[in-house]
């Protein structure tokens, strides 16, 4: 199924990964590498579907535009991923999943020699089961704990304390006292124990990186540049397509209909109207002509333009909005995860509990050997086995069963923030609409006219021509056969049918872009009308959330009449006309009341509210910017997400407590039994893989919350 | 006694034979695309370079 290139070739050829979020079955797998094959100069092509991708070897004088529109033929919409949006390799979950396959080995292979132990291997075979036990444990805990070390010393050295503390302290304690237990022949070696420690734990910690790794795969796989770059006027005439990062002010660069901006910059020549949706929330596009400025991120709906370019990368108006978002990020870093506010009280606890065992049995009289023994068996009896597994096994299963309901959760922390909310604030264009005209009065035309329709609309790349097609072929029509098709940038598709001319494009009576007419022959046109829909589902998800306790109200910056409408249809209150730092602010206002706030917004101009937010969601339709700021992004078309996640969300934070009063449960049992030093090595390892049980157990009824 | 002395180093060896093959697989990048693995296998391809 991979098509064999040769070695020079696989290393010469440059390499571009195109994101497909419409693959969906076996069928797309083999069309696209089959079919992107057989494109001249394209080397190569390998589908990963799990993260939707297509990585394409090429030959260099294939560019990004052609690529895309070779996956256009095929019939996918793709977008390229950029270096810029590194893309998580998994580094951190790879290095753990070794981790736990070392302490997997090494579990497995003590257990071996313990159970022989326990059931009465005594003497000599006692003592070389535990001097095997210990050369297979110690270079396993080496290796396997050396995440927990690693993050122990880091809180030490800062003065500070976290869970892996005490995980640290006991599992070398519990190393260091087995080893001397062997040395002397005596009766208790705890390698199992350890071993079996790092075992769970690291399982913990492998769920949670492989939780956020999945959904930022998921969130890189629907980023949508705002433009990846854009066609350049070389000094020689010609064009070059030039990435965004290499535009610099100065440069001439041509803008077709239905492509975004790139830069910043002045009209030379053309008369387009811009959709700027995405920086101010405006949902009607603005007409500009030569001399009016252009920014980037904007999208050219009508006409072809060249743009001198006067401000690039950093320094466009995107940009500005970008630093305002990373600033307002700066107070959600201060949020304490719920297992890190449990290690506070949960460490010095362990240690003082620990420390006291030994100084009573040493007071008692027992010996500094057998007083070690025993708060060596508190320290791994309290060890926070159960409570590593509680949090992230709960969140991971949560996590699955939103996205098998269309809702990418970025982590863990974010489940806890979206079970806090208590109020919603939602942006208009794009959040609580579709963000994209949809045809209101298809019914009026006759079914021949809507075969023209589609015929004309789909040799068009216009918003409205594509909203038509899309309206269209959804109603199963099939075009009819039109000639000599013609586009007039501004004015629309002509074309001959039955040898009649027929036209679709702007209305005679100019009442703004959301309309079209068709035209047959002589006759009398007939105007098509646009609006931009509510979400479907969206009346049911404000319900719904206020019902959860989260009241709703709208932040947007499009006009006062607009939004009163959409207001008034789903009865919330609402604020119209905010520019993204009066939105930032106004969480920012309410958050400072005390107020936990779930943002719920698409364009860039929210991208500073998503980041103040306490927790934030943003439609997969979303710009990238948005996207990355948000702790959650919602697929399809639906608002009905939205209410599923905090009902999840909270739902996990349920199980998370009943996993922690499990675990907490079990210490009150086992912690006794420990100090008054009746734990073995036996019933340390029962105890332990008993409670991890429980609790992941716990954990799995979350599969289903999210129906 | 006997039997230990070999039964234990072919039980140790398996294992690390195990773990050595888990960390081929992983390094190959076999875990990649597990959803795309249960999909290929539904591919009728029988062409020579598939």
């Amino acid at each position: 199924m991979n098509v064999r290139i040769s070695p020079t070739a696989m290393t010469q050829a440059p390499e571009s990964v195109f994101s497909v979020p419409g693959m969906r079955c076996a069928g797309c797998i083999s069309k696209l590498e089959k079919g992107l094959a057989l494109v001249p100069g394209i080397l190569a092509a390998r589908v990963n579907f799990t993260a939707k991708r297509v990585t394409i070897s090429h030959t260099p004088a294939l560019a990004i535009p052609e690529l895309q529109s070779a996956l256009a033929e095929l019939g996918f919409e793709a977008q390229p991923i950029g270096s810029v949006l590194a893309l998580s390799d998994g580094a951190e979950s790879r290095d753990l999943v070794r981790a736990m396959a070392v302490a997997g080995f090494g579990m497995m292979n003590v257990m071996l020699f313990s159970v022989s132990v326990w059931s009465g291997a005594d003497g000599t075979t006692r003592d070389l089961f535990h001097w095997l036990s210990a050369i297979i444990a110690l270079p396993v805990i080496a290796y396997a704990g050396r995440p927990f070390f690693r993050s122990a010393w880091r809180a030490l050295s800062k003065g500070r304390t976290n869970m892996d503390v005490p995980i640290s302290i006991g599992v070398i304690l519990a190393s260091a006292l087995s080893l001397y237990e062997t040395i002397i022949g005596g009766e208790h070696a705890y390698f199992d124990g350890a071993v079996m420690l790092l075992f769970f734990l690291l399982t913990g910690r492998w769920l949670d990186a492989v939780m956020r790794d999945r959904a930022r795969d998921g969130v890189t796989a629907l980023l949508r540049s705002t433009a990846s770059g854009a066609l350049v006027q070389t000094p020689d005439g010609g064009t070059q397509w030039l990435a965004a990062s290499a535009l610099s002010p100065s440069m001439v660069m041509h803008v077709a209909a239905g492509e975004r901006l790139a830069a910043d910059g002045v009209i030379l020549s053309g008369r387009s109207h811009f959709d700027r949706s995405l920086l101010t929330g405006e949902s009607v596009p603005v007409a500009a002509g030569v001399g009016d400025k252009a920014l980037a991120g904007t999208l050219n709906v009508s006409g072809p333009i060249s743009i001198a370019i006067t401000a690039a990368g950093s320094d466009t108006a995107i940009a500005d909005i970008a630093r305002l978002m990373e600033e307002a990020g700066q107070s959600r870093s201060r949020y304490v995860r719920i297992a890190d506010r449990a290690a506070r009280f949960y460490a010095p606890a362990v240690h003082t509990l620990a420390l006291a065992s030994f100084a009573g049995w040493m007071i008692a009289g027992a010996g500094w050997h057998a007083s070690l023994l025993i708060a060596v068996a508190v320290l791994i009896i309290t060890c926070p086995c159960a409570l590593g597994l509680a949090v992230p096994a709960a969140q991971i299963v949560a996590a699955g069963a939103l996205m098998r309901a269309g809702v990418l959760v970025k982590d863990g922390s974010a489940l806890e923030r979206l079970a806090e909310a208590d109020h919603a604030v939602f942006d208009k264009t794009g959040t609580l609409t579709l963000g994209r005209p949809e045809p209101r009065n298809l019914d009026r035309l006759a079914p021949i006219q809507q075969s023209l329709t589609l015929a004309l609309a789909q040799s068009s790349r216009h918003p409205l021509s594509e909203a038509l097609r899309r309206a269209l072929s959804d109603r199963g029509i099939v075009p009819v056969a039109i000639s000599d098709v013609r586009e007039t940038p501004g004015e629309g598709m002509t074309a001959l049918w039955n040898g009649k001319p027929v036209r679709l494009g702007r209305p005679a009576t100019a009442s703004g872009d959301m309309a079209t007419a068709l035209q047959i022959g002589d006759a009398a046109a007939t105007t098509i009308f646009f609006t931009d829909p509510l979400r479907p589902g969206a009346e049911q998800a404000i319900v719904d959330l206020t019902e959860l306790g989260l009241p709703a109200s709208i932040l947007s910056g499009d006009s006062p009449e607009a939004v009163a409408k959409i207001a008034d249809t789903l009865r919330i209150p609402a604020r119209a006309g905010m520019l993204p730092a009066e939105k930032c602010a106004a969480i920012a206002a309410e958050a400072a009341r005390g107020a936990h706030i779930l943002m719920v917004g698409d364009g860039l101009n929210d991208g500073p509210a998503l980041a103040a937010g306490h927790v934030s969601m943003a439609p997969a339709s979303a710009s990238d910017a948005s996207q990355n700021a948000a702790d959650a992004v919602f697929l399809g078309d639906s608002l009905a997400p939205v209410a599923t996640a905090v009902r999840v969300a909270r739902a996990t934070q349920r199980i998370v407590r009943q996993n922690f009063a499990l675990a907490i449960g079990y210490n009150i049992v086992a912690v006794p039994l420990a100090i008054s030093g009746q734990v073995t090595p036996l019933v340390a390892a029962l105890a332990m893989s008993g409670s991890s049980i429980i609790v992941i157990a716990n954990a799995l009824r979350l599969r289903t919350s999210a129906q | 006694m006997n039997g230990l002395a070999l039964l234990i180093p072919v039980a140790l060896f398996l294992g690390l034979g195990g773990l050595g093959v888990f960390f081929w697989t992983l390094r190959s990048g076999q875990y990649d695309d597990l959803d795309g693995a249960a999909v290929r296998i539904l591919l009728d391809d029988d062409d020579d370079d598939a």
